[in-house]
């Protein structure tokens, strides 16, 4: 298995490369160092000369690919792209363009969106899980046609509906939770449960429908026929046989999800003001800041990695037949 | 979930209350901030939301007087005043009324108010001996368990110096600093071009991205002197009585050199311990909890100097209870927490719930806020004024317009076709139904580059705009579409034709807001042309490219806007400055050039508000209307929202450290709180019992599911 574990590592550094260089391309093509010279220092009085010195203080007065003024391997290593992206790879992410530490605010900002996506993740998983065994007991019933519907109608609809339907019913008709905001320690509770609410109830439709097909995947398999034949309680079925087995495409699924949860949600955390990494990295495409953008961007792709490792592995846990080799 | 709940509405006070419940009585302000501020060093900063913090803290020497208008600068560090002297080529004084040509050079002389000290900080900690600083030789050990700057156990305080001002002065010339007025200040601060380039010189490279502590003391600068320990001197080249304004923002606040010799220790920045996110100043408040991704937290400075609430103000002041608390020491609050709030939504609802204290007001919930009376004036909505909401409302220093490029063939030049073109087409573009549509009527129509509360601005008849506008029952109209069409007529594009092609005149609009909520706009904008014929062809693109295009001078017609940077004509007329243009690397980006206009602007700006400054004024602004390089498009109204428990509001747009004179009522402010914020529970049973009678007839089919038999 560690040789199959270093292979893949292996295989990550060109991905890793080529997801760097397409941010960096994606980026360059909208924005010039001039541009994001001009958004730092503002609008207004801006001189050339304060431009040119932003950008000799922040390496970006090189060429972007191609030095052709430098020689040997000048010619690739004294470029913007070369010297901003090699010590992503020793995980340095540097000093955001406006000069805040990338590495610091990434590790205090990861920790409210695990403190949101970690209860979704649990309480959808549990919801989901429990919701489309129901509809599976009572599959070919009003129940199992009815919810259907629910899920396929519950799917359509922007997340955007939930967060703002969610603070206008439970914050603001009801009173019952802060509409928005966050806080540290015992106290970011209250400021939790909206979200958390919201992103369970947003995932249902989706989760649930997944979570029956897989069900129902298994209802009709021969050891279910055989224990329902053997006289057991159609009960006793579900939740010992049918569920034990659903489980490993579930479970390798949320593996996959894991390492992700670093990175936040995007629209919630902003709606709710809450200081996470999805926010942090909207702030930063919104304010150009393409240290940060790039940072994240490798993060994400990183981690992504991450879980789809982690998946393989659990693949040979939770299934004996499967061998990493 | 029910968990949750519980402990949410735990204590006393409503359950949607995001603030501590035993914060409930004390003396805080309630804001928020939607975006974060990207720099707090003074030498830097230069946004509104930016100087929303650091105006608290740092203290120019003057101050913008709270209540009185138009305008007026007052002493906040300083006993009085600046005294200004002029002095010839030679060397030899100049009387205040000597010409301006004849001035080679102004003196500032500011004297400080002795006893004024910092806020608590470490960079200002000492031994007990008080002979050493104890946090400015710090080893990594130092800083083992340090991740914010309340972490350093010690804080200290020391007097407020001349020095401190000359120090931040030289901090401006810094080029590693990229102050946004540097290159402003090379025109006007003697010495000041050839400070930046000995520092440039001089200064020690950066090490891991941190420049070492570089001690402007030692540095000469003729520029800014300091003549003894509470005072200092400002050397301008030639007259420019605009200065005095540049005195009053923060850009010339203190800087004590202990704190740039902490902040450039190693170690610090890593953990965003930066002077660019940890102010140091004198001001009524200090910045104690500085966290940009979550809330920002001002408290009250226990050394603030004992300023005192103004005495007097406007005649309608007294009246509306603004001196009530003359004379009071400020600041009347303790504390004021700013939340991050970017959504316009949540901070909306929070505020109708009474948590936070005031509010603008969003587009989409303009309507719930604001209506017209028969007579056009804005008021609030019963449901507001039920809460005890108040409306307070001012017109901006600022201006929206549509320019354009004076070196477009078509369009530009300085020829009468040129000139009759721009103005039809100025008449056609209907500012007054933008303002309607687009601003909910939140702005007032632009006669002129000046807006209201700035010299130079005139009122009703004789602020008209006559080639655009007439004067009927005692308001500006708008000409109309067929005195457009028939100056366009004149013009030669009978029509809206071009002679040449016999087509319809094609124009190009370059447009900085291409995303879906500029679309309407665009559309707008294209219907304003199409009545005369013209047709407008829009140049969607971002904003980087819109500047690009202006730098460049490629664009046609466009609209922008200005800011007032200070209250002064010279701060809108420099827009059309010749020697300003945009193409040169200046701010005009009409590239107008005028000789006429240029040697009036020249005369105007040296001169001091009278009778005369306004004669050129208004000849001035009778150029530009007949040129037309500008179609004035409109003021900006800013509406704000106050609770009932907030006190001694008056929009003041030019002062940033309005803070220390609010007054609060923290008491009702609960109590409102808890009325308007009752829990509604039973929605909560009534959905249990909707679950539970669903669940019933499943149960029930459960059961007989489990006893039938199989067939």
């Amino acid at each position: 298995m560690m040789a199959y574990m270093l292979r893949r590592v292996a295989y990550a550094l060109p991905i890793l490369i080529g997801v760097n260089l397409i941010t960096f391309a994606l980026f360059f093509v909208v924005n010039s160092p001039d541009d994001m010279a001009r958004m730092q220092l503002g609008d207004k009085r801006v001189t050339e000369e304060a431009i040119d010195t932003w950008k000799a203080e922040h390496g970006y007065d090189q060429p972007l690919f191609i030095n052709a003024q430098a020689g040997g391997l000048g010619v690739l290593t004294q470029t913007i792209f070369f010297q901003k992206s090699l010590k992503l790879f020793a995980f340095d992410f540097g000093a955001s363009d406006s000069g805040r530490d990338i590495g610091n605010d990434i590790a205090q900002r990861m920790w409210p969106s695990l403190a949101i996506a970690v209860p979704v993740l649990l309480l959808g998983l549990a919801l989901n899980i429990s919701y489309a065994l129901m509809i599976i007991f009572f599959r070919a019933t009003y129940v199992d046609v009815g919810s259907v519907v629910l899920l396929v109608a519950m799917m359509s609809i922007s997340s955007l509906f939930y967060i703002i339907g969610g603070q206008f019913l439970i914050g603001k008709l009801l009173h019952l939770v802060p509409i928005s905001g966050y806080d540290t320690g015992f106290e970011a509770i209250k400021f939790l449960i909206l979200p958390v609410i919201v992103s369970v109830i947003a995932g249902i439709g989706t989760g649930t429908r997944l979570y029956r097909t897989f069900f129902l995947e298994e209802i009709n398999r021969d050891y279910v026929r055989t224990a329902r034949a053997k006289g057991l309680p159609e009960r006793v079925v579900l939740f010992r046989h049918v569920l034990r087995n659903a489980l490993i495409p579930i479970l390798t699924g949320v593996v996959a999800v894991l390492p992700l949860l670093f990175m936040g949600a995007l629209i919630t955390e902003s709606f709710f003001g809450v200081p996470g990494l999805g926010s942090y990295t909207i702030d930063a495409i919104s304010r150009q800041d393409f240290a940060i953008v790039r940072a994240m961007v490798f993060l994400g792709s990183v981690l992504y990695i991450l879980g789809l490792i982690l998946t393989d592995i659990s693949y040979t846990l939770v299934d004996p037949r499967v061998r990493l080799s | 979930m029910s968990l949750s709940l519980g402990l949410s509405g735990c204590g006393d006070g409503a359950w949607n209350n995001p603030y501590p419940a035993s914060e409930a009585r004390a003396k805080t302000v309630y804001s928020a901030f939607t975006e974060q501020p990207k720099h707090l060093d003074p030498v830097r900063a230069y946004s509104s939301n930016e100087y929303a913090f650091i105006g608290q803290v740092y203290e120019p020497p003057l101050q913008y007087h709270f209540l009185k208008r138009p305008y007026t600068l007052v002493p906040l560090t300083s006993t009085a005043m600046p005294e200004v002297r002029y002095f010839d080529a030679e060397g030899a004084p100049l009387p205040d009324s000597a010409p301006a040509d004849q001035i080679a050079l102004s003196e500032y002389r500011i004297r400080l108010r002795p006893g004024i000290h910092y806020q608590p900080h470490p960079a200002l900690a000492r031994d007990a001996t008080g002979a050493s600083y104890l946090y400015h030789h710090l080893t990594p050990a130092d800083l083992r368990g340090i991740e914010d700057l309340g972490d350093f156990a010690q804080q200290g305080t020391r007097e407020l110096i001349a020095e401190d001002y000359v120090y931040q002065i030289k901090r401006l010339a810094a080029p590693w600093l990229h102050s946004p007025i540097a290159g402003l200040m090379k025109k006007h601060l003697l010495d000041f071009a050839e400070l930046s380039e000995r520092l440039a010189e001089a200064a020690p490279a950066p090490v891991d991205g941190v420049r070492p502590f570089v001690d402007l003391r030692t540095v000469p600068f003729r520029g800014a002197e300091v003549l003894d320990r509470y005072s200092y001197r400002i050397h301008i080249k030639g007259r420019y009585p605009q200065f005095q304004y540049w005195l009053a923002m923060l850009f010339f606040s203190p800087m004590p050199w202990e704190a740039e010799a902490f902040y450039a220790q190693p170690g610090l920045s890593e953990r965003n311990i930066t002077l660019d996110w940890y102010p140091l100043g004198t001001g009524a408040f200090m910045l104690s909890e500085n966290n940009p991704n979550l809330r920002m937290v001002l408290e009250r400075n226990p050394h603030f100097h004992g300023e005192t609430y103004p005495s007097e103000g406007m005649a309608q002041d007294r009246a509306a209870g603004l001196l009530e608390d003359a004379g009071q020491p400020l600041p009347l609050i303790d504390k004021a927490i700013y939340a991050l709030e970017k959504e316009s939504i949540p901070y909306w609802n929070k505020f109708l719930q009474g948590y936070y204290d005031s509010s603008g007001i969003a587009s989409d919930a303009f309507d719930q806020a604001i209506q017209f009376s028969a007579a056009g004036d804005a008021e609030l909505t019963e449901p507001l004024r039920e809460q005890g909401i108040r409306l307070a409302t001012a017109v901006n220093t600022s201006i929206w317009y549509m320019g354009f490029n004076m070196l477009d063939p078509i369009l530009g030049g300085d020829s009468e076709r040129a000139r009759l073109l721009r103005r039809a087409i100025t008449i056609a573009v209907d500012f007054g139904e933008y303002i309607s549509i687009f601003a909910n009527g939140r702005a007032l129509q632009a006669q002129g580059m000046i807006p209201p509360g700035i010299f130079g601005y005139q009122e009703g008849r004789a602020g008209l705009n006559p080639y655009i506008f007439d004067w009927h029952q005692g308001r500006a109209e708008r000409k109309s579409i067929a005195a457009a069409r028939a100056l366009l007529a004149e013009a030669g594009y009978p029509d809206g034709r071009d002679p040449d092609t016999g087509r319809p005149l094609t124009l190009y609009y370059e447009a900085m807001d291409a995303g879906p909520d500029g679309k309407a706009r665009l559309n707008w904008m294209r219907k304003q042309f199409n009545k005369l014929g013209i047709e407008l062809v829009v140049r969607a693109t971002d904003y980087n490219r819109f500047q690009d295009k202006m730098r460049e001078g490629t664009g046609q017609i466009f609209m922008w806007g200005w800011n007032a940077d200070y209250p002064d004509p010279e701060n809108f007329f420099f827009l059309l400055y010749g020697p300003n243009a945009k193409v040169d690397g200046g701010e005009n980006a009409f590239n107008y050039r005028n000789p006429d206009f240029d040697r009036l602007f020249e005369r105007m700006r040296v001169m001091d508000d009278g009778p005369e400054r306004q004669a050129l004024i208004d000849a001035m602004t009778e150029i530009l209307r007949r040129d037309g390089p500008v179609a004035f498009g409109f003021f900006p109204k800013a509406y704000s929202l106050y609770h009932q428990w907030v006190g001694n509001v008056k929009p003041n747009l030019m002062a940033n450290n309005t803070l220390k004179y609010r007054r609060l009522d923290p008491q009702q402010r609960a109590e409102q709180r808890v009325a308007w914020n009752p829990p509604v529970l039973w929605p909560l049973g009534l959905l249990v019992l909707l679950l539970l009678l669903g669940a019933l007839p499943a149960w029930q089919m459960a059961r007989r599911r489990e006893r039938s038999r199989a067939l």
